[in-house]
């Protein structure tokens, strides 16, 4: 054990780089774990949600179905479509997938635990998780498809549309900390009340907000039009296949793991007890790490895109753009200013 | 100050990386028996009959625009949001009148159907 402290100690001081992508590796390896069984949770859920077992051929009830999964898209041929630009159709994948990883780089997963620690740490996010939308339209572009074509336009326009009132939410968040390190985000969240300290109840209508802007980022359903399946078949990614379809894949489901620990970081107290400060409870869960409480908060969130997914029918397109334009940015203009009294007044239980 | 920013530019790489590793794994580990039909682009079963690089609606354009507009809103808010506790009523007050402005052509391109999609 001392070994490995003092050698932990002299990678610090001589290769940074190498001791950095340890750090790296422990993060990313746990989460291609969490987004392969991810893809597991859900059809397992919306098949008990649809009366039936879902995968469970597969290794004890279905649990190397992930694992079955990714050996057969690595054995498949990669065909590239003779009109296609063939770099760029390539290179988009891999826009979709970096951004959802490299923006777990300022994510704290408890008190000081986090890779980075800056104070940019927010805007870092916004800036990588809006990269996103460029894997999708230069996959639809080239593709050289029609179907491919008119899913990335569709679904290009639905993500920035509700990027601005994504954008806003978070403006509301930092109103309410007055900080840009979600650390610190976390932090102003802590209080005698537990769960009632967090922000999700003075921000109600932006964690609404958040959430479901969240889900039309990550074109899930109900607002997969990008890929309705009935009228473009699979939209942007149609004519991808093999590794390059499953690096698609990826990195949806890392978004979706994203978007839920942002939720849960900003919203929900991040690696905080619900129960901090109450009289009985409070020093029962004492022990439990933060680590678990995020976790925990975590695959709450991530139950409701599934939930989502398994309960609601397809939003027409024109709805959906209403929805966000005219429905959420106005809630946020105005809630934006509501908060912004109450930290200016210093209302209170979260703001004094 | 600047060190904290080295462990995000190799996440950044090892985030590219992993991609660029898997694509080229699938490369590798495929098969590769490709011809005509199923090289051409998919549309149901038919020949494709046209460019499909084709002219879109005007609207997508304008989504754009507005986008623009109102991401710029959103990165003028950032600091002012860091620092409203300490600014306090008279920054308040002076972001209220910007927003408001928003708000005003926020209506105008709303009331000139800049939002309808039929």
């Amino acid at each position: 054990m001392d070994l490995l402290m003092s050698l932990w100690e002299w990678l610090g001081e001589n290769l940074v780089v190498v001791q950095i992508l340890i750090k790296i590796v422990i993060i990313v390896a746990p989460l291609m774990l969490c987004v392969a069984y991810f893809t597991y949770a859900e059809r397992k859920i919306i098949g008990y949600m649809q009366v039936r077992i879902g995968p469970n051929r597969v290794g004890p009830k279905g649990w190397l179905q992930p694992i079955a999964d990714a050996v057969k898209l690595m054995f498949k041929e990669i065909i590239i479509p003779s009109g296609a630009n063939k770099t760029l159709f390539l290179i988009a994948p891999v826009l979709t997938l970096g951004p959802a990883l490299a923006a777990w780089a300022v994510f704290p997963f408890g008190d000081g635990l986090v890779l980075s620690n800056i104070n940019a740490g927010l805007l870092y996010l916004i800036a990588l998780t809006s990269v996103g939308v460029y894997g999708v339209i230069i996959s639809g572009w080239a593709s050289n498809s029609k179907y491919a074509f008119l899913g990335a336009m569709r679904s290009a326009a639905q993500i920035v549309s509700y990027e601005i009132a994504m954008g806003f939410a978070l403006v509301g968040v930092l109103v309410a900390a007055g900080s840009l390190n979600l650390g610190e985000i976390v932090r102003a969240q802590e209080g005698e009340g537990g769960l009632f300290n967090w922000f999700w109840l003075p921000l109600f209508p932006l964690f609404l907000i958040y959430f479901v802007s969240g889900v039309a980022e990550t074109n899930r359903a109900p607002f997969d039009v990008a890929e309705g399946e009935s009228e473009i078949v699979a939209g942007f990614h149609v004519e991808y296949s093999g590794m390059p379809f499953a690096v698609f894949f990826l990195g949806e489901y890392a978004n979706m793991i994203l978007i839920s620990a942002l939720t849960s970081l900003l919203f929900l107290g991040g690696w905080l007890s619900p129960f901090n400060g109450w009289p009985l409870l409070g020093p029962m869960f004492d022990w439990v790490p933060g680590i678990v409480w995020l976790f925990i908060k975590t695959a709450f969130v991530g139950f409701f895109f599934l939930w989502l997914r398994a309960t609601f029918p397809r939003y027409r397109y024109d709805q959906i753009m209403r929805l966000g334009w005219k429905v959420f940015i106005p809630i946020t203009i105005v809630w934006i200013m509501v908060v912004g009294l109450a930290v200016v007044f210093e209302m209170p239980w979260w703001f004094d | 100050m600047l060190e904290n920013y080295l462990p995000i530019l190799v996440f950044v790489a090892v985030g590219i990386a992993v991609g660029v590793v898997m694509i080229t794994l699938g490369f590798v580990l495929g098969t590769r028996r490709p011809n005509s039909e199923k090289l051409s682009p998919y549309e149901c079963g038919f020949e494709a009959f046209e460019d499909s690089r084709m002219k879109f609606d005007v609207r997508f354009y304008l989504v754009a625009i507005l986008f623009i507009i109102f991401d710029l809103e959103i990165a003028f808010l950032f600091p002012w949001a860091v620092v409203l506790d300490k600014i306090g009523m008279v920054g308040y007050l002076s972001m209220a009148l910007f927003l408001g402005i928003l708000v005003i052509g926020f209506i105008y391109e709303w009331k000139k159907g800049a939002l309808e999609w039929e």
